[in-house]
């Protein structure tokens, strides 16, 4: 062990630019990674300042500012080493590009490489061909340089500069979002300087990018964080009524003057942020990882159906008020139904005997067995809209659903709040802890988690009769593994426990590839990024619960409450 | 709950008659009798895999004995759950002391009161704190922080917030230094002067036959002798095999 150790750290001295040569291979790796599984050639068609840069060369230049800022901080010390070391690591990842060009303009790779396409070589050299070849190299040398550069400036240039590049991808990334009702409306003269149909205009990139800088630098100035700190608490807590008023609008209006298509994806996010809850209690409190969570997704879903639909398999044509409560009660009785044989099972191996009932749910849904009542995969149509009004009305379209998956959602936050701090929140988090002294503590084990699993089982029925009046009908194919594993990664992202988190994961996690369809087929390459990153550089989530925070990041001793966990975060 | 103590009179307040307890196939107790009266702090001493951990799991529930029968208070408690025997009356310290590591102090406290009413808790947790107060001044600490002997006082204070009438103890003094071990013994007689009846059981067998009225020794599942704790440390057999001498 320590031979090892010290062998690898004779290796480093002597060799100092091995590391830099590393990251460069690693970037060539991943540059060349990303441009053969599609995604440079898919987000290619997708601008990001109209007419210059698309979104696959931004992701190329990524990588390169990535292997830049990583070789930068393991090149020998001086700045110009650290500049020469980006500039370095950014040719070697640039050349396997051009290499790639090489071989692919050469030899006709497409017959194992579906994607090495002479498109794709002219994107690498700007157009040029074989002819360009060195481009990429070239390229990456100054991209990577450039980023070495700016990661050892002081941070009072180096946070405003990366604030605003920052700015301007989510901005190009939402352009055309944001643009169309802008149009409508007076803001149209600057929608049109701003914005091209496809991404910023060069002007509205350059508008952005400074501005971006200005506001960073001018909070930086005015020390905002640092004041609002050291504000006596009744001034602080008068500063937080304003903001909570302003976080409401933003929630309840804003989405009113967007299109339908935005607010259909942020109906499914309210969707998610609600069964994300509900899995929060049996996952986060009690402890339980319940992978079965689809399977009463479809009780709810199909419930509803049942209850609602004047169509062929429909039974009641009940209200969908009517039939929501059901859909809630009866995924709860599968709940208690599925629940009491395995509730003795414990850690991992609960984990796949729910996995197991949920692929047996789903394997259901779209069998012969109940195709007479279910549908099978044609389905149950013509699932009414819970509010009946006319076209035109501003609650016609998804933005019914949006604000009814709110509201659940409202509620079951509040539940899972209230019982938190309740008796039965107590003895889940005993069970959660150790499992064995809770019980030598007087906790019943069989009542305590069949009631979290019981809880969890309503909330995902209560999204399933949501989502099938979201989408209008519930057929077997919307019953997949995928709705478990979503709901799992958003509380894993987001921070178990946690009720923020679980916001922030939906968004990131249902909202960000539903918005950019580019995204969205390589969703779980996504997915298996985020989790691997959280995983290794934030296993606590995105906005851990306070349990979590402590464990992790207090090693021991107590810490000052509220330091910072991470102080490069600022800005 | 139903059932007399046939016997020896009222002050019984635990009594194992031919217990055996089993994991899987492996017959962990071979037939255990043993008594406990009210008051008393009596040590069941042995070493290492005797089947220490096992009796007291048996006797507050974690474990069922398929053959033999477990008297608590009068009752006949073989078959009642864990959770059940913390409300009628005993507490566990389990071996290691298992706090909730990532609980502060006071949570791990209130943990401890789960089956009591919250005006109850606070006036258990008072006394707790009273009896520990190294305690007092950690109480927003989280309990993995603590050393191991405030750590053990943690997990014993824990297990009085359920105001027991029969206190488990297992291997208090596991893996702290001999001051420490010195100072939870002195803890352990003054909870039992204030009225706790205590069941212990320990390796460190010096330790605990100095403060126990009675003891047993019990050696691969059977109880092999059993005196007045006094008679057991005077004992040839037992100073060679558990006090280290030769
Ligand atoms: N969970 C278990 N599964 C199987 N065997 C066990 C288990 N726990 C203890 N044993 C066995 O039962 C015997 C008694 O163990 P234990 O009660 O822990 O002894 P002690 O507490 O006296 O050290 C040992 O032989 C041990 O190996
Ligand atoms: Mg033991």
């Amino acid at each position: 062990m320590t031979d090892a150790r010290s062998a690898v750290m004779v290796a480093t001295t002597r060799h100092p630019w091995g590391g830099v040569v590393r990251v460069g291979l690693l970037g060539g790796v991943v540059a060349v990674y990303l441009c053969l599984v599609g995604i440079v050639p898919t987000f290619a068609e997708r601008p990001l300042i109209s007419g210059a840069i698309s979104l696959g060369h931004t992701a190329l230049a990524m990588a390169a500012v990535f292997s830049g800022y990583l070789a930068a901080r393991r090149a020998p010390a001086g700045n110009v080493q650290a500049v020469a070391a980006g500039a370095l690591a950014g040719a070697i990842a640039g050349s396997a590009l051009a290499l790639l060009v090489v071989v692919g303009e050469v030899v006709d790779v497409r017959a194992v490489m579906l994607q090495a396409s002479p498109a794709l070589y002219d994107l690498l050299t700007l157009g040029m061909g074989l002819a360009g070849f060195w481009i990429p190299a070239v390229a990456g040398a100054v991209l990577a340089g450039a980023a070495a550069a700016v990661s050892i400036l002081p941070s009072s240039y180096r946070l405003p500069l990366s604030w605003g590049l920052v700015a301007v991808v989510v901005l190009g990334l939402f352009a055309g979002l944001l643009r169309t009702p802008m149009l409508t409306g007076a803001l149209s003269g600057v929608a049109r300087f701003l914005f091209a149909s496809d991404g910023l205009t060069p002007v509205g990139a350059v508008i952005t990018f400074v501005v971006a800088i200005g506001t960073n630098v001018l909070q930086r100035r005015v020390l905002v964080r640092q004041r609002i700190a050291e504000m006596p608490a009744t001034r602080r807590r008068a500063l937080l009524a304003p903001a909570i008023v302003a976080g409401l609008l933003i929630v309840l209006v804003l989405p009113l003057s967007l299109g339908g298509f935005f607010a259909q994806v942020i109906a499914l996010v309210a969707l998610y942020v609600l069964m994300g809850f509900g899995l929060n209690i049996t996952l986060g409190l009690a402890g339980l990882l319940d992978l079965g969570f689809v399977a009463f997704f479809a009780v709810g879903a199909y419930t509803v159906g049942l209850l609602t639909s004047p169509g062929e398999f429909g039974i009641a044509q009940w209200p969908f008020w009517a039939a929501i409560p059901f859909a809630a009660l009866i995924a709860m009785a599968f709940g208690a139904f599925l629940g009491l044989p395995i509730l003795g099972i414990r850690g991992d191996y609960l984990a796949i005997a729910t996995l197991g009932f949920g692929e047996i749910i789903r394997i259901l849904a779209g069998s012969d067995l109940l195709k007479q009542w279910l549908g099978g995969p044609r389905g149950i149509l013509n699932i009414p809209k819970p509010i009946d009004v006319p076209p035109d009305h501003f609650l016609a379209g998804p933005h019914q659903i949006y604000y009814i998956a709110l509201a659940c959602a409202a509620l079951v936050a509040f539940v899972a709040w209230r019982l938190r701090d309740s008796r039965l929140g107590r003895a889940w988090i005993a069970i959660r802890e150790d499992e064995d002294v809770a019980q030598a503590l007087g906790i019943d084990l069989v009542q305590t988690k069949l009631l979290a699993y019981m809880l969890g089982a309503a909330f995902a029925g209560l999204g399933g009769g949501i989502f099938s009046a979201l989408v209008g009908s519930i057929v077997s194919s919307s019953i997949q593994l995928f709705v478990s594993i979503n709901v799992v990664a958003i509380i894993i992202v987001g921070g178990m426990g946690s009720i923020p988190g679980v916001v922030v994961g939906a968004a990131f996690l249902i909202g960000v590839p539903e918005l950019f369809r580019e995204l969205s087929s390589y969703r779980f390459l996504f997915y298996g990024i985020a989790l691997i990153a959280m995983m290794r550089y934030r296993p606590e989530g995105l906005l851990p619960s306070r349990i979590v925070r402590r464990e992790l990041h207090v090693p021991d001793e107590v810490a000052a409450p509220g330091a910072p966990v991470n102080g490069s975060a600022a800005g | 709950m139903t059932g007399d103590a046939n016997g020896t009179g009222g002050d019984v307040i635990l009594r194992l008659e031919d217990v055996n307890t089993y994991y899987g196939r492996i017959h962990a107790l071979q037939g255990i009798d043993l008594e406990v009266q009210r008051g008393e702090i009596v040590t069941l001493i042995g070493a290492n895999g005797a089947g220490k951990t096992t009796a007291l799991k048996t006797v507050s529930g974690l474990l069922h004995p398929p053959m033999g029968k477990i008297i608590f208070d009068g009752a006949d408690v073989t078959h009642v759950a864990a959770h059940e025997l913390v409300r009628a009356g005993i507490g566990h310290v389990p071996e290691g002391r298992r706090i909730f590591a990532r609980l502060t102090v006071l949570e791990n406290l209130h943990m401890g009161g789960f089956t009591r009413s919250v005006a109850e808790r606070s006036e258990d947790l008072e006394r707790a704190l009273t009896l520990f107060p190294r305690l007092r001044e950690r109480l927003s600490q989280k309990g993995g922080s603590l050393s191991g002997g405030e750590q053990q006082m943690l997990a014993i204070g824990r297990a009085l917030m359920s105001r027991p009438r029969l206190l488990l103890l297992d291997e208090p003094s596991l893996g702290l230094s001999p001051i420490l071990v010195q100072q939870i013994f002195e803890l352990i007689k003054e909870i039992n002067s204030q009225g706790m009846t205590i069941l212990l059981v320990e390796q460190n067998a010096l330790q605990a036959l100095n403060v126990a009225h009675r003891g047993y020794v019990l050696q691969t599942g059977k109880i092999i002798l059993s005196d007045t704790a006094s008679g057991l440390a005077a004992n040839a057999d037992v100073r060679r095999a558990y006090l280290g001498e030769i």
